[in-house]
């Protein structure tokens, strides 16, 4: 699992988000992922700052916080664009074309594979399976999933959601 | 369930893929429509239906009326639907997939199925506990509770024959047998739904269309293993099915199916969710327990297994979302009645999500036993077009890939074991001579290499150089001794490593080098891809006799590798193109040649 670490400081409104988030889960066993997780959705990712506090807060090693944030792929080091674009690259959407997709959509957002585009609009990134086979090639922009993709409508999807 | 009798009833396929298709904008249009014309009718929600090719599907009850059910429905056709069949009283025939009554194509990818575990799935509202309780539900929870005792719940399900459904195959009845042995009065149920197989998705229709199902499984093997707190380990990718399955557990808890004192007998069950993060790794038990507390998901050596020593040290039962939903239809129907399906030592049904290159794609569930052949001809409808089946992935990144030599293989553990391809938890992704089996052992590998948690060397390391050799060959550059030396580290890795992901990783690799020696040899030896899949061993052309000049390709060759006038044959200069093949699919003349 590659990643790279960005270190971003965050700023004091993270340990806030923090300090808010930790009370919920207070004394609660295994509370670590959810609280990565729920901190996460507050910030739209983890901080060094933030994950710095959530080990203050849960009593365990900053080490250890980073190790798990990094281990598991939904957790994010930096910051992400307004919208987040998922590209399908399960078997199913492999076998129908998921290659082609990712081209067209890095071509019209023109950036280079994954990540995130220079404005802060669109973050690509390529996912293992959405569950949708049977609709592939599928790609998921935000909350909404849309499948039986060609290159040209993958492309258009996602051109709407600049607007 | 039936239409009540009198009233309109129209039920929408609400599950994730319906809803990528456009089901909420259909279901939204039927509310509109029925509200414009003052239309009293009841609109409900569903599940999975099962008919993915076919979605978004809208069932069509009228009083009087054979049931009809639309597919492929849009928006626009909603207000023609509610005008002519709710309104008028005849259906819109062209529009039809399936009738009571009449024989449609699509009746053949019912015949065959036998659906016990998906008997609610795309019938009942999975957001209505009481739709559930009208079908039985909770019928078997309150019959093994108040008239079994937990030896005999066991006893049951080890007649019946349930094996565990994730892959692995282990008795379902002796897993829950050992953990109730154990001592101690602190022990936990865990229902793995943590589903990363690419090509997958049979988990999450079953809790997308009959969570109740599911956890009325859990809270019988609850009571039967003496555990008092249970747990789902939900994908997090899956946010419609952890959204119902909170819902679910909400409403068992207020009805008194969870919480203490379940029917007055004493015993008590409290259960919560947790999302998984995203590793596939966490599908393994002890990587998922790992998780659970709040670490790194990764594997522990077995001995001791979770039934001794599980999630917090404690007895712990883990099985799938399928084998849970088994349960309750077993405790209510038999174990004789269950092992009346499939083979002799693989009882039953099987749910799998059918995928690829098929006709009819979608979630099926067919008895243990029946041959590939079966499920993807007659219930699959084959390999849409003029393409030829060539193989089927089975087991996803665990499993292998069968040729079409092999497609009378039934589909039980044995015999899959047999092929060097596993049951695995229920993918099936058909292929045709389109799909180059190199890339397909390359993309399993990738996938595998990306999700090793790095604990065991051969994993770690040695699929990262199998996966080396394999972008080698795809990419043109693969040597003589590659194959040998990619089946000597495979068969290192699968007995170097700890837990199943390792031991399975290769399995795509081996298997492909085994039915499929020709298409590596072909990469390596010819530099060829004969299913002209891997880009840097194609060459793009434009044959003149076909090519009239138009210019379109010319428009939208990303990289202006094509030149000539309009009306003039266009040629493509070989050093700028990068096969992205735009041009082959804009033709309109099948002048765009690729060898």
């Amino acid at each position: 699992m590659e990643r790279v670490a960005v270190r971003d400081e965050g700023t004091d409104d993270h340990v806030e988000v923090v300090d808010e988030v930790a009370r919920e889960y207070a004394g609660r066993r295994g509370a670590l992922i959810p609280l990565l997780q729920k901190v996460q959705s507050r910030i739209g990712y983890l901080s060094i700052d933030a994950m710095e506090r959530i080990a203050e807060r849960a009593g365990v090693p900053a080490a250890q916080v980073f190790g798990v944030a990094t281990f598991y792929s939904q957790f994010r080091l930096a910051p992400v664009g307004r919208h987040i674009v998922k590209v399908c690259h399960g078997t199913a959407c492999h076998v129908q074309g998921a290659l082609a997709i990712t081209e067209a959509i890095t071509n019209e957002l023109g950036v280079e594979g994954e990540g995130t585009t220079a404005d802060g609009e669109f973050t690509i990134e390529s996912v293992a399976c959405l569950g949708c086979c049977s609709l592939a090639p599928v790609i998921m922009v935000d909350e909404d999933t849309f499948g039986r993709l060609t290159p040209d409508e993958a492309r258009k999807i996602v051109k709407n959601y600049g607007d | 369930m039936g239409n009540p009798g009198t009233r309109v009833q129209v039920t929408v396929g609400l599950s994730s893929c319906g809803i990528a298709a456009g089901a909420a904008a259909v279901m939204r249009a039927f509310e509109r429509e029925f509200a414009e014309r003052g239309v009293d009718a009841r609109l409900k929600r569903t599940g999975c239906i099962g008919m993915c090719y076919r979605e978004p599907i809208v069932d069509v009850e009228v009083p009087g009326l054979p049931r009809q059910t639309y597919g492929g429905v849009t928006a626009d056709q909603v207000g023609r639907i509610v005008e002519e069949h709710i309104e008028g009283g005849k259906p819109v025939d062209e529009w039809v997939v399936r009738a009571e009554g009449r024989e449609l194509p699509d009746e053949a990818y019912y015949s065959s199925q036998v659906r016990l575990v998906l008997r609610n799935a795309g019938v009942i509202d999975p957001e209505s506990i009481d739709e559930y309780i009208e079908t039985g539900g909770y019928k078997a929870l309150e019959r093994a509770t108040t008239e079994m005792t937990p030896e005999a719940v066991i006893q049951e399900i080890k007649d019946a024959g349930l094996r565990g459904r994730g892959g692995a195959g282990f008795p379902s009845g002796v897993k829950w047998e050992l953990a109730r042995r154990q001592p101690g009065n602190e022990k936990y149920v865990i229902v793995n739904a943590d589903e990363g197989d690419p090509g997958a998705f049979m988990d999450r229709s079953i809790l997308e269309g009959d969570p109740h199902a599911v956890l009325e499984g859990l809270a019988i093997a609850a009571y039967a293993i003496g555990a008092t707190e249970g747990y789902f380990y939900v994908r997090a990718e899956y946010p419609l099915a952890v959204k119902r399955l909170e819902l679910a557990i909400a409403d068992a808890h207020e009805r008194g199916f969870l919480g203490d004192d379940l029917f007055g007998t004493g015993t008590s069950l409290h259960v919560q969710v947790k999302e998984g993060a995203g590793a596939f790794v966490c599908g393994e038990e002890t990587a998922l327990i790992a998780s659970i507390e709040g670490e790194r998901g990764m594997p522990r050596l077995r001995p001791p297994y979770p039934a001794a020593k599980g999630l917090w040290g404690k007895p712990t039962n883990i099985n799938n979302v399928e084998t849970y939903a088994n349960v309750p239809w077993i405790i209510m129907n038999g174990a004789a009645a269950y092992a009346a399906y499939g083979t002799d030592t693989s009882k039953g049904t099987k749910v799998y999500a059918l995928a690829g290159k098929i006709t009819r794609g979608g979630l099926v569930e067919v008895p243990m036993g029946m041959t590939i052949r079966e499920v993807v001809n007659d219930v699959g409808g084959g390999v849409p077009g003029e393409h030829e089946f060539k193989a089927v992935q089975l087991g996803g990144p665990s499993g292998g890939c069968l040729p079409a030599e092999l497609i009378d293989t039934p589909v039980d553990y044995e015999s899959l074991t047999k092929t060097g391809a596993i049951m695995g938890s229920g993918g099936m992704v058909v292929m045709d001579d389109t799909t180059c089996m190199v890339d397909i052992a390359r993309f399993f590998l990738k996938f595998t290499q990306d999700e090793s948690c790095g604990k065991c060397t051969f994993c770690r390391i040695g699929t990262k150089r199998m996966l080396e050799i394999l972008e080698r060959i795809c990419a043109g550059e693969g040597r003589e001794g590659d194959v040998e030396r990619l089946e000597e580290l495979g068969k290192s890795i699968v007995t170097s490593s700890l837990c199943g992901l390792g031991q399975s990783a290769p399995n795509p690799v081996l298997t492909t080098i085994l039915y499929f020696r020709d298409e590596y040899d072909a990469h390596i030896k010819e530099k060829r891809c004969p299913a002209h899949a891997c880009r840097p061993l194609l060459t793009y052309g434009i044959d003149p006799e076909n090519c009239t000049g138009c210019a379109l390709c010319v428009k939208v060759c990303p990289v202006g590798a094509i030149s000539g006038d309009r009306k003039e044959v266009h040629v493509i200069d070989q050093d700028v193109c990068t096969k992205c093949d735009a041009c082959r699919q804009v033709c309109r003349f099948d002048a765009v040649t690729v060898r």
